[in-house]
């Protein structure tokens, strides 16, 4: 029976030589992560199973980056639940704030070099697809699921179908994966891909950076994807051998393909070259329109960064646009370098120079605003152009604020001019 | 593994909310929980309800939260079985892992009418309508599923299989 990519993933990792839609797997996990809201929940259930250790110390992801540094007391309560059990179990992959591992989960789990191609990983948190970019299985679940998978490194999968999206050309300037990422969720609604896999192919993808996969993946659950996937290329290989050169060296990853004959419930055809800079109004990621479209709708802040595009190619990108300019009188500007890597990284090419000039302000890395936690809540009435991934009622503060969503360079232009706007009109 | 009961129907798309009102959710406790089940739609469901009876309903099974509430409250009101044409992703996952028994079966479900008696067979997948005397073939689970469900679920399950 022909498979897709990431039917191959989990028949392997179930010890299958074949899986088809629909069926009940038990699969072998390499990875296992949950964040400082998610996992003190699954350590009490953890604890209810009377289990004395994780099932690998090596292979449990604990990463603090929603609440922190801890904005109140029942953050910072949280934080050290998880905190102590990390220590307790001798936890490989904790980082303390201000490390240099240290950062929002799904920009250092894979620039740490943890993840590579072939792996299979789920997480208490539904961005966790983030990591099919590198052609690995990856998916968010709950925290009983965490709990036991923690204590036996194993879990159970319904084996999705799959929609094939095809690609050609290549995209325009300033025109990111976040804008082909927004459109596709525009085309097939936010269940468009209910249960599925949404699975990249055709020669556009080699015109797509490490940087604006991971951004595509990030999204793929906000048109109710279970996972997204992107064949492995030179790119990833680069990418990998620069983020793990030992175990790259090694060979210590597994580069999977569909089958030619592969079935796929839903073929969708994408030029590359037709994306526009494109925002998704309030309040779902698939409200879309051209942002050229959008000029007169005014502004309060602007969030650059989270889990979406807080990465280093986003970072610069910002920083090139705001070289020499200046924030608009009347917007306040954040930006939130995903990792502490990103942030140095930042700090050694002048672009935090360039972003204190501009008026923006800097923030340690966080999810802060992008879940209306900390450092950039809105009040009632106000509107913020974003580059995160939801624009739901309320996501940033209050009820009756408003979220943009947008890649970076929209973003940054439209600090610097009050409003939505684009690169061209600067 | 196979259950028995009477038949409580409900149409497409009954969605979390409808299930357990998120009003509701202060409280985890499944017998605190059963007696809001349904309430929305069904007021009378939680005083009708007969331990082993089974809920028969159409597209869409549990779309909405992620609420782990929602097959929790239906377990804890006695129901054994949830028969639906399909069921909302998450649903489907959250009622595996707290041991609430789910059959996904499209022809059954026009079939079968409010207050039929209805057997199961986990073991055949084979569902059987007493009333009417017709049978309906849904997927069997396979052996590792049909023991989460055994042990109540994923956490009695991981208990059991650590101990193995
Ligand atoms: S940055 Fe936002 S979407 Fe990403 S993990 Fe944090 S809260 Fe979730």
């Amino acid at each position: 029976m022909p498979m897709t990519m990431t039917q191959k993933i989990l028949a392997d990792h179930a010890g299958l030589d074949s899986v088809a839609p629909g069926d009940l797997i038990e699969a072998k996990l390499d990875y296992v992560l949950g964040n400082d809201v998610t996992t003190p929940p699954a350590i009490k259930v953890f604890e209810q199973l009377g289990v004395k250790e994780v099932f690998d110390k090596d292979r449990v992801l604990m990463i603090q980056d929603h609440f922190t540094p801890n904005k109140d007391i029942k953050s910072a309560e949280l934080n050290k639940t998880m905190r102590c059990f990390a220590r307790e179990q001798n936890i490989r992959h904790y980082y303390e704030l201000g490390r240099r591992e240290m950062g929002i989960e799904h920009v250092i789990i894979p620039d740490n070099g943890i993840i590579l191609p072939g792996d299979l990983i789920i997480g208490a948190d539904s961005h966790t697809c983030t990591y099919g970019a590198l052609g690995s299985f990856s998916t968010g679940v709950g925290s009983t699921d965490l709990a036991c998978a923690m204590a036996r490194g194993v879990t159970w999968f319904k084996v999705p179908e799959a929609i094939k999206v095809n690609l050609t050309g290549s995209l325009n300037e300033y025109v990111t994966g976040k804008d082909l990422i927004l459109n596709i969720i525009g085309k097939i609604g936010v269940d468009g891909a209910l249960y599925k896999s949404l699975e990249f192919d055709g020669e556009g993808i080699k015109s797509l950076s490490m940087d604006g996969r991971l951004t595509v993946c990030n999204m793929a659950i906000e048109c109710g994807a279970k996972n997204g996937i992107f064949p492995v290329d030179d790119c990833t290989l680069k990418y990998i051998s620069g983020t793990n050169p030992e175990r790259y060296a090694k060979g210590e990853y597994k580069v999977y393909k569909a089958d030619e004959d592969a079935e796929y419930s839903q073929v969708i055809d994408i030029d590359l070259s037709e994306i526009p800079l494109t925002v998704a109004l309030p309040h779902l990621p698939s409200n879309i329109r051209k942002a050229s479209e959008c000029k007169d709708m005014k502004i309060d802040q602007v969030v650059i960064g989270s889990c979406t595009n807080g990465r280093l190619e986003d970072i610069g990108a910002a920083a090139a646009i705001f070289k020499g300019r200046k924030v608009h009188e009347d917007v306040r500007c954040i930006v939130i370098p995903g990792s502490q890597k990103v942030y140095r990284q930042a700090l050694d090419n002048g672009w935090l120079q360039i972003f204190d000039d501009a008026g923006c302000v800097i923030s340690t890395p966080t999810c802060g605003p992008c879940l209306g936690g900390h450092m950039g809540v809105l009040a009632k009435g106000e509107r913020c152009v974003s580059t995160t991934n939801r624009n739901f009622v309320g996501r940033m503060g209050d009820v009756e604020s408003e979220v943009i969503l947008s890649g970076v360079p929209v973003a940054a232009s439209s600090a610097i001019l009050g409003r939505v706007g684009t690169p061209d009109e600067l | 593994m196979r259950v028995s009961g009477k038949v409580f129907k409900y149409g497409d798309n009954i969605d979390t909310d409808v299930i357990i009102p998120a009003r509701h959710l202060t409280s985890a406790d499944p017998a605190h929980l059963k007696e809001h089940c349904m309430e929305d739609i069904d007021a009378s469901f939680k005083d009708r309800v007969q331990p082993g009876d089974i809920m028969v309903a159409g597209k869409n099974f549990g779309c909405g939260s992620s609420r782990e509430h929602a097959p929790v409250a239906i377990k804890a009101s006695g129901i054994s079985l949830v028969i639906a044409s399909d069921f909302a992703r998450i649903f489907y996952r959250n009622a595996i892992n707290v041991g609430l028994p789910i059959l996904e079966c499209p022809e059954a479900i026009s079939k079968i009418n409010e207050g039929d008696t209805v057997e199961a067979d986990f073991d055949t997948g084979v569902i059987t309508d007493v009333t009417t005397g017709e049978s309906f073939n849904a997927k069997a689970f396979p052996e590792f599923i049909k023991n989460i469900m055994a042990c109540g679920g994923l956490v009695g399950y991981t208990g059991s299989e650590l101990k193995a």
